[in-house]
C-alpha cells in the first residue's frame, strides 16, 4: 500500500500531504507519525495540507487524533497551509479543529515550533 | 429535466476518493465557484462514506439539473443497507451509531442547497443533495 512520506528535520517531523487520501491511507499516516515521533525522538510535527482540496470529517478527525497522540508523546503539532475554501467548508461542516495549532504556511509553522522548542529543529 | 452525468459504485474507500474526483469534475464543468465546489465535494465525501460504512456499499448517480436559468449539481446516494430507524436522531450533530464524529449527515445537509433523505428500516437509504450555481 502507498504511504505518505515523513521527513525528519532536526528534532521535527515534516509531512506534506499531496494526494487525495483514502481512509486507510489516512489511518496509516496516523500510525507512521506516532511511530516516527518515538523513533526519532521528535518534539515537533508539521503537517502541510496546502495541496488538500477538501478536508472532510474523517480527515479532520485523523488530524485531531494526530495532534492528540503527539501531545501524549511530548511532541507538538502544527497544521499549516489550509486553503481558504477548505477552512470555510470545515466550519460549515461543524468541525473547527479545536485543539490543533495552525499556521498560514510552512515558514510560519516552523518558526512557531522553533520559538516553543528552541533547542530542537534546524 | 435532469441530465445523467454518471454513475459510480461505492464499495471501498478508494471508491470514496473516486466519488470526490467525479463530483469535483462535474462541479467545475457546471461552473460552480471554488467554495461551492469544495462544499459539494465535501458533502459528497461524507455521504459516500456513510453509504459504504452504514449502508454496506451502494451507488452514486450524478446529474446536471436546470431550474429556469440556474444550473446545479444533483447527487443521489443509494444503498440497500439496514436503513435509519430514527431519522431526527440521525440528523443531529454529534449523533453516530459508528465510530465517527456524527457530522456526516448533518454536515452534508448544511453544505447543500437542497437535501432530501428517504429511508426504511431493512430496505435502505437514499440521500439526494443539490448545489446550485450562485
Amino acid at each position: 500500500m502507498d504511504r505518505i512520506p515523513i521527513l525528519k528535520m532536526g528534532g521535527f517531523l515534516l509531512v506534506t500531504i499531496q494526494v487525495d487520501m483514502h481512509d486507510r491511507l489516512a489511518m496509516a499516516l496516523q500510525e507512521d507519525l506516532t511511530d516516527g515521533i518515538v523513533k526519532h525522538r521528535a518534539r515537533g510535527v508539521l503537517i502541510d495540507i496546502s495541496a488538500l482540496e477538501i478536508v472532510d470529517s474523517f480527515i479532520g478527525r485523523m488530524l485531531g487524533n494526530i495532534a492528540g497522540m503527539s501531545r501524549l508523546l511530548d511532541a507538538e503539532t502544527v497544521l499549516v497551509g489550509m486553503q481558504p475554501a477548505v477552512a470555510i467548508t470545515l466550519v460549515e461542516l461543524g468541525l473547527s479543529l479545536n485543539g490543533i495549532r495552525t499556521a498560514l504556511n510552512v515558514e510560519r509553522g516552523m518558526s512557531m515550533l522553533r520559538i516553543d522548542l528552541p533547542s530542537e529543529g534546524l | 429535466m435532469p441530465e445523467l452525468e454518471g454513475k459510480l459504485d461505492i464499495q471501498s474507500s478508494e471508491d470514496v476518493v473516486r466519488v470526490r474526483q467525479a463530483v469535483r469534475a462535474l462541479a467545475i464543468r457546471i461552473g460552480l465557484t471554488l467554495i461551492d465546489q469544495t462544499k459539494i465535494v465535501t458533502a459528497a465525501s461524507e455521504l459516500a462514506r456513510n453509504t459504504l460504512d452504514y449502508g454496506g456499499g451502494g451507488t452514486l448517480v450524478l446529474e446536471r439539473v436546470l431550474n429556469g436559468k440556474s444550473v446545479g449539481v444533483r447527487l443521489t446516494f443509494e444503498d440497500q443497507g439496514p436503513g435509519i430507524a430514527d431519522m431526527s436522531l440521525a440528523l443531529k450533530d454529534g449523533y453516530t451509531t459508528g465510530t465517527g464524529l456524527g457530522l456526516g449527515l448533518s454536515g452534508a445537509k448544511r453544505l447543500s442547497n437542497e437535501f432530501e433523505i428517504h429511508s426504511k428500516p431493512g430496505e435502505g437509504t437514499t440521500v439526494i443533495i443539490t448545489r446550485w450555481k450562485a
